[in-house]
């Protein structure tokens, strides 16, 4: 059954709102979604009933604290298809989950000469950490190159695996161009040559139906706020054998099994990754998002996006001078465009008049606009509450801007 | 010559003619960049690039009989058009008038309030670096 948006859009009090005399459209949900009521009631309860720090309290609040945020762990779990929650880490997002392996994986495994594939699709955050694990071990950064539609070279890529390829991070979902990467096969082939992979899932946990054991992924980090959930929470899981045998990544409470001053023993996993106390109230608060998922549907909000991103796809090639960036195959909810002789800064702003919320730059996806030869791009990002009749608004306003842009 | 002041009442008088609505404003300030002279291609150097702003803005400046030039350039339509409005008020002007202006037409037209906090830092910085200008040309006369 296709999912009802109308009575979706009533679960999210933000929607409700006029900016600049016009209804919100809020178009930049690949930057972070919008929270239903359950995620913001679960915060406020939190701190009104339940705050106490986890794990440790001998009393009430703390153990009813500790149970909600372990049973998060456990929806995470239920979520990507992991083995055990052990597995699951908490983290403050995807780009402490990829740095996390860069520092504790990436100086165990990784030494001097040994390479680190990733593609010129990246976010900054899946490239900078590996440059600076590089710059201090001495490895080597190899770039899989793109298409000018914006998909990976495939063959390209199975040149560039060698005995030496040590890891392969890869981004699952293309942030700015919406590119779906075929994960399994990259995989498979990192695996043959005995590299590990990590998927940069901060775009596809939203979208796509993950399971990290179907796909044999080595790690999978995302984040919460682009899943409903609240700000500053990432998950990074983690295969229990790599997870062991890493080193812990910062050191303080929770993480130790006993401390003296001659020698630390560690806890175990996952509490040896999560030193200090965590976000205890966004943790809990994100059980309510995950489980607003499940029960939407995963499937339902796939067709749904699906949906608004051909009919975004079809009316917006309409307009005159429109040009959409990324055009692979297999896409995400993102468009991306260009309207010609226009700044996407100045068609951002137009839009914002207007009510419009997209996002306008580079995305933070510097090398790959480099290679595209673009300075940046429009892009609109779609979620599950977003609705064909928004598709339309956004269009005429866009063949606006244009005609008045003209004159 | 209208002192700085009165061009800046003139133009916060042409922009309450557009009244409220948004898109017009950006759309006439969009056209207003239209006015820049062309800038010259050799400032067009990463020297001349004010940091601090979103887009790309160079900003050169020359002194001719006691008076500051400006030229000035940027990648997007909304910033050159603002550009142009900071320079037809502070154009032509004598460093000391320069330094001693105090422009408030950009919060008087509304400007902050359309541009949101990261656009408006950028317009400080342009204001700033005008300034800047202004500051080396009287040390200089005053050498």
């Amino acid at each position: 059954m296709p999912i009802q948006v109308n009575s979706i859009r009533r679960l999210f009090p933000i929607l409700h709102q006029e900016v600049n005399g016009y209804p919100l459209i809020y178009f930049d949900n690949a930057a972070t979604t919008q929270k239903p009521q359950v995620v913001l009631d679960a915060l406020t309860q939190y701190y009104e009933k339940d705050n106490s720090n986890i794990h440790r309290g001998a009393h009430t609040l703390a153990d009813r604290a500790t149970r909600q945020y372990e049973e998060t762990r456990e929806s995470v779990r239920a979520l990507i298809g992991a083995r055990e929650s052990a597995e699951v880490i908490f983290t403050r997002g995807t780009t402490e989950s990829i740095n996390l392996v860069a520092k504790t994986f990436g100086s165990k495994f990784i030494q001097k000469g040994d390479e680190i594939l990733i593609s010129t699709l990246e976010h900054h955050s899946n490239i900078v950490p590996w440059q600076m694990l590089c710059e201090q071990n001495g490895a080597i950064l190899k770039i899989i190159p793109i298409t000018d539609a914006g998909e990976l070279v495939m063959e390209e890529f199975e040149k560039l695996l060698s005995t030496k390829t040590k890891l392969v991070s890869i981004v699952h979902a293309s942030n700015a161009l919406g590119t779906i990467n075929p994960a399994k096969e990259i995989i498979a082939s990192a695996h043959a040559v005995g590299a590990k992979v990590l998927l940069d899932g901060a775009q596809s946990a939203s979208h796509l139906e993950v399971n990290v054991q179907e796909l044999d992924c080595d790690f999978f980090a995302f984040s919460a706020h682009k899943l409903y959930g609240p700000t500053g929470l990432g998950v990074l899981y983690g295969k229990r054998e790599l997870l062991e045998e890493m080193p812990p990544f910062l050191g303080g409470g929770e993480m130790i099994r006993e401390v003296t001053f001659e020698k630390t023993t560690y806890n175990t996993i996952p509490f040896k990754f999560e030193a200090g106390t965590p976000s205890i109230a966004e943790v809990i608060a994100f059980k309510p998002a995950l489980d607003f998922i499940v029960s939407t549907g995963k499937k339902q909000i796939l067709e749904h996006e699906n949906d608004l991103l051909q009919y975004a796809t079809e009316i917006l090639q309409e307009i005159k001078g429109l040009i959409p960036v990324g055009t692979s195959a297999e896409k995400v909810a993102v468009f991306s465009f260009n309207i010609q002789a226009m700044h996407p800064f100045d068609v951002g702003q137009l839009l914002d008049a207007k009510g419009i919320a997209v996002r306008t730059g580079h995305h933070c996806t510097q090398p790959l606009m480099h290679r595209l030869g673009l300075e940046g791009t429009v892009r609109a990002s779609f979620a599950v509450y977003n609705t064909r009749a928004e598709v339309e608004v956004f269009a005429q306003a866009l063949a606006k801007i244009v005609s008045l842009k003209n004159k | 010559m209208s002192t700085i002041a009165n061009i800046q009442d003139e133009i916060v008088a042409e922009f309450e003619i557009l009244g409220e609505d948004r898109e017009s404003t950006i759309f006439y300030i969009m056209e207003l960049g239209g006015n820049l002279e062309p800038y010259p291609e050799t400032f067009r150097k990463d020297e001349y690039i004010i940091q601090g702003c979103q887009s790309k803005v160079w900003l050169v400046a020359e002194e001719e009989e006691g008076k500051v030039i400006y030229k000035a350039d940027s990648n997007t339509d909304i910033t050159k058009g603002l550009i142009s409005l900071l320079i037809r008020v502070l154009n032509q002007r004598s460093p000391k008038e320069i330094l001693e202006a105090n422009l408030d037409f950009i919060p008087r037209i509304g400007m902050g309030n359309i541009l949101g906090s990261q656009r408006s830092n950028g317009l400080a910085a342009m204001m700033i670096q005008m300034k800047r200008y202004a500051l080396a040309f009287q040390t200089k006369q005053n050498a």
